[in-house]
């Protein structure tokens, strides 16, 4: 067979093949075509793109889609926050309200004011601690302070302090809640920004031996209970807890609290590199 | 060896695995294996294709390129029309089954891509099966495949609740899995004399 009759043959068969599969394709692409609503693509341009998984939804995309079918709330992008929920409204024709912002809060007011139980010399992990034994602190209820939540944090927004205890940058924060998910001691909770007051303690271990190990702890004397004018304090099992309800951020329970574990809360705000 | 059809079957889903034996198609085997459902959408789409390819194939091989002298085109007429196969599968799966359409990702696509497929058509038409004997041999091998991606899936799912050491977690742990797997289809060698 001449070079000329193999070449021609070659291009007539891969292109004849080529071809055919490509009509098939063009058919098949208009038969099969998959409608998509434009707003879905628009919603998802303005979220954030992290893919955190903070709204409940198995990534942006997929929150997107529940938006604009009106499954999700608008607002419902923690990270985006009323920014991105503006935006969406904006494209949705909806009106949105400004949210009440949540940050998580650490509950111990611990860290280098409390005694050290053991010299821990291990892995740089809350958790590994745990295993090790409860606490490497006098107290098994307050932080570690082995920095788990910092590390769990995907916005660089908790950094540990000298005082070695994790502090919320306030600004970088994105109240996704999965510092709190982090801690396997139990000390973030998310708390709404208008909660200004709270006790930085949660050991339920009687007075005395909470005044051994620490020099901030709870020792549940009750002063606060009786101080406090709208009786929003309650001590159970020696721990004062604030009904944030009755609270009205008056201040008084901080000025008379005796071992200064009722504190207002205090938030590290860092200027952003652009 | 004798080419029944009874033994091609043997042959392609046992003796031959393309997953465990011959080690074909191991990207996505480990990639979509996580769970049981996207496991079994990957196995039926790859199943298809399969299916659908060395049909597809024989007839070109047959019809087109061997009586031309053009055998030398094998290869890439082979991955034009796998190609094809892959891309009308897609389109299917995203109209009728999106959240599997999201589940396979870039896997589905990558099938494309995935040497099994190309086995088999190129296994077809180097053993001059003749048209029944390339589909049994092409439907044998999907049903190979789909067989070990789903024992593979259900073990991984369990082994999601095992306390693996963390330096061995996920892919080293699946791979480990595959050995064993691989190992126990090794004693199939020998069920059909040769």
């Amino acid at each position: 067979m001449n070079p000329v009759a193999i070449i021609a043959g070659s291009a007539v068969v891969i292109g004849g093949i080529g071809f055919l599969v490509g009509i098939i394709l063009i058919w098949a692409s208009e038969k099969f075509a998959v409608e998509i609503n434009p707003l879905v693509e628009e919603v998802n341009e303005a979220l954030p793109g992290a893919n955190c998984g903070a709204c409940g939804y198995a990534g942006c995309a997929d929150f997107a889609e529940k938006v604009v079918d009106q499954v999700a709330p608008i607002d419902g992008c923690p990270v985006g926050g009323f920014d991105v929920a503006k935006v969406i409204g904006g494209l949705l024709g909806q009106e949105v309200k400004e949210a009440e912002s949540i940050y998580p809060f650490v509950r111990c007011n611990g860290g280098i004011h409390c005694t050290d139980k053991i010299d821990y010399d291990g892995i740089e992990d809350c958790k590994a601690v745990m295993m090790l034994s409860d606490s490497e602190k006098g107290c098994s209820y307050g932080c570690i302070g082995r920095g788990t939540c910092v590390r769990a944090c995907p916005f660089n927004a908790l950094k540990m302090a000298d005082d070695r205890l994790p502090h919320v940058i306030k600004n970088l924060c994105k109240s996704c809640g999965i510092c709190v998910e982090a801690c396997p001691n139990d000390i973030l909770v998310m708390a709404n920004d208008t909660e200004q007051v709270h006790v930085l303690c949660r050991s339920y271990d009687k007075g005395k031996v909470v005044k051994s190990v620490c020099e901030f702890g709870c020792i549940g004397c009750k002063i606060c209970v009786k101080n406090c004018p709208a009786d929003a304090i309650t001590v159970t099992n020696f721990l004062a807890e604030i009904d944030q309800e009755k609270c009205t951020n008056c201040g008084q329970c901080i000025e008379n609290c005796p071992q200064k574990s009722i504190q207002m809360r205090e938030f590290v705000v860092e200027a952003v590199a652009a | 060896m004798e080419d029944s059809l009874f033994s091609i079957a043997i042959n392609g889903i046992f003796v031959k695995n393309f997953l465990l034996v011959q080690f074909l198609g191991l990207c996505s085997f480990v990639g979509v294996s996580k769970e049981t459902k996207s496991a079994a959408g990957m196995s039926a789409a790859v199943l298809f294709v399969m299916i659908m390819a060395s049909i597809a194939s024989y007839l070109i091989y047959t019809y087109l390129l061997e009586p031309y002298g053009l055998t030398f085109l094998t290869t890439i007429s082979f991955i034009i029309v796998i190609a094809f196969l892959v891309q009308l599968v897609e389109f299917i799966i995203r109209k009728y089954s999106p959240p599997l359409y999201r589940s396979l990702g870039i896997f589905l696509p990558l099938i494309t891509t995935n040497c099994a497929i190309l086995g088999v058509v190129i296994l077809n038409a180097r053993l001059d099966y003749n048209f029944v004997q390339s589909l049994f041999y092409g439907i044998s091998a999907g049903l190979g495949y789909s067989m070990v991606m789903l024992f593979m899936s259900a073990i991984r799912e369990k082994a999601n609740s095992l306390n693996v050491p963390e330096a061995i977690e996920g892919l080293p742990h699946a791979f480990f899995i595959t050995t064993l797997l691989s190992m126990a289809f090794v004693s199939y060698f020998g069920v059909i004399p040769t």
